[in-house]
C-alpha cells in the first residue's frame, strides 16, 4: 500500500507509444500494459497536452506549504494556482478530475485532493507530506492566535483588515472558477450543469451533500453519453 | 481522557458527513458542540470562527480551534485528528481504487463528469463570500470585482490583490 503509484522508469517502458504515452505515464502510474488499455488511455487525452512536471518529495510538501500559507479566506484558489500555474505538477483538465472526486467525497476537496495528488506522485510518502504541507503553517498560526486571544480575551484589532481580505479571496475564488471553466471547454449541457449546481448552492443555498446525490449522477451520465459510451453504444468514438 | 476521545469520536463523525467541506459541516458541527454536548456557547462558536477565518489554509482548522476551547491544546490536536484522519484514509481509497481501474474506458469520462459539479460549487463558494463580505458597504464589492478579473485574466499573483484588499480595507473601513 505504501508504494508510489507511479514507478521510476515507467515513461522509459512506454516510450515506443510516442508522446502522448511518454507524457500520460509519466503522469499515470503505471505502464499501461496491453493494445487495449494504451489505447483507451489516449482517447481521454486533450488535443496537446502542455508539458508537466514531476514533483520530488521536497517539491510537493513545499508547493503544499506555499498553499496553506497563501490561502488566506480558503486554499482552493491558490491550490489550483500553485499545481496548475505555476508549478504544472498536473494540466487544467487532471487537477478538475482531483477535484471533482474530493469534491464528492467527505472532509475538504482541497485537502483530500492533497491526499490523492500527492499518493499518485510518491505514494503514502506523498500524501502524507501534502497532508502535513497543506495543514502545517496555518496550524502554527493558528497556534498563536489561540494563544493571544486566551491572554487577550479578544483578538487584536484585525477585523477591517480582514473584511478586505475577505472581499479580495472572494474574488480570488470567483476569478479562478471563471478561469477554470473558461480553460476546460466544457461541453454545453456540463456548463448546465455547472451553473445548476452554482445557483443551487449559492441562491437557494440548498445542502451541498444534496446537491451533489442530486447533480452528480446527472453529470456523470451526460459525460458518459457524450463519450459515446451509453445509449448511442460505441458509435460515437 | 473519556472527553478527549469523545471529541476525537465526535469530529470523526463529523468528517465523514463533511461532503462540501468545512462551511458545509458548520451547522452540524454546532448542533453537536453547542446544542447535543452543550461544550460550547453559541458566542463562544461565533468568536472562534472568526478566530478561524482570520488564519490561512483550509478552512476546516476551525474545527482544531473549537478542540482547543473545548479541552486546550489535548483538545485540539484531537479534533484536528479526527477531522481530517477518516476524509483522508478515505480519499486515499478511492484514489487507489480510481488507479486500479485505470485501463476502464469509462473512468476518464465518469470522473470527467465530476468536474462541471466541482467548479460549479467553487464558483457558488466565492459568490456566498461575496455577499458575506457585502454587509461592509460597497466597497468590499468593489475589491470582489477587481479581484475576480486580475485572477480571472491574469497570470499575476493574487498576493497582490490579497494584500491591496487588506490594507483597502485597513484604511477605508475603520
Amino acid at each position: 500500500m505504501g508504494g508510489p503509484d507511479r514507478p521510476r522508469g515507467s515513461a522509459l517502458a512506454a516510450g515506443s507509444r510516442g508522446e502522448h504515452g511518454l507524457r500520460r505515464a509519466r503522469m499515470d502510474p503505471f505502464p499501461i500494459s496491453g493494445e487495449h488499455g494504451a489505447r483507451s488511455e489516449r482517447h481521454a487525452l486533450p488535443e496537446a497536452p502542455p508539458a508537466t512536471v514531476v514533483p520530488t518529495r521536497l517539491d510537493l510538501f513545499l508547493g503544499y506549504l506555499k498553499i496553506g500559507l497563501f490561502g488566506f479566506g480558503g486554499v482552493a484558489a491558490w491550490a489550483r494556482r500553485v499545481i496548475v500555474e505555476e508549478r504544472r505538477w498536473l494540466t487544467e483538465r487532471e487537477y478538475a478530475e482531483v477535484l471533482g472526486l474530493g469534491q464528492v467525497l467527505p472532509g475538504p476537496n482541497v485537502g483530500n485532493a492533497a491526499v490523492m495528488i500527492g499518493r499518485r506522485f510518491h505514494g503514502l510518502a506523498g500524501a502524507l507530506l501534502a497532508t502535513a504541507g497543506i495543514y502545517c503553517a496555518p496550524l502554527l498560526i493558528l497556534i498563536v492566535l489561540c494563544l493571544l486571544y486566551d491572554r487577550y480575551g479578544q483578538l487584536p484589532e484585525v477585523a477591517p483588515a480582514m473584511a478586505g481580505i475577505a472581499a479580495a479571496a472572494a474574488g480570488m475564488v470567483i476569478g479562478t472558477a471563471m478561469k477554470m471553466a473558461g480553460k476546460l471547454k466544457l461541453a454545453p449541457e456540463a456548463l448546465v450543469l455547472l451553473l445548476l449546481a452554482t445557483f443551487a448552492a449559492a441562491w437557494l443555498r440548498l445542502p451541498l451533500p444534496l446537491i451533489v446525490l442530486a447533480l452528480a449522477p446527472l453529470s456523470i451520465f451526460a459525460s458518459l453519453w457524450r463519450a459515446g459510451l451509453i445509449l448511442n453504444g460505441a458509435a460515437s468514438r | 481522557m473519556t472527553l478527549l476521545l469523545q471529541i476525537l469520536l465526535t469530529f470523526a463523525i463529523l468528517s465523514l458527513v463533511a461532503v462540501g467541506g468545512a462551511n458545509a459541516v458548520l451547522p452540524e458541527m454546532h448542533r453537536q458542540l453547542v446544542e447535543l454536548r452543550g461544550w460550547l456557547d453559541d458566542a463562544t462558536f461565533a468568536q472562534l470562527y472568526a478566530l478561524a477565518q482570520a488564519a490561512p489554509g483550509p478552512n476546516i482548522l476551525v474545527a482544531s480551534v473549537m478542540g482547543w476551547r473545548i479541552a486546550s491544546w489535548g483538545g485540539m490536536a484531537m479534533a484536528t485528528l479526527g477531522m481530517l484522519l477518516p476524509a483522508a484514509v478515505l480519499a486515499w481509497g478511492v484514489a487507489g481504487l480510481t488507479h486500479r481501474l485505470r485501463g476502464a474506458p469509462w473512468l476518464k469520462p465518469a470522473q470527467g463528469g465530476l468536474v462541471p459539479i466541482a467548479v460549479g460549487l467553487l464558483l457558488a463558494a466565492g459568490l456566498v463570500m461575496a455577499e458575506a463580505s457585502s454587509q461592509f458597504g460597497l466597497l468590499p464589492l468593489i475589491v470582489v470585482a477587481a479581484s475576480t478579473l486580475f485572477v480571472w485574466r491574469t497570470n499575476w499573483s493574487p498576493l497582490w490583490v490579497l494584500a491591496g484588499g487588506g490594507i483597502l480595507g485597513l484604511v477605508l473601513l475603520r
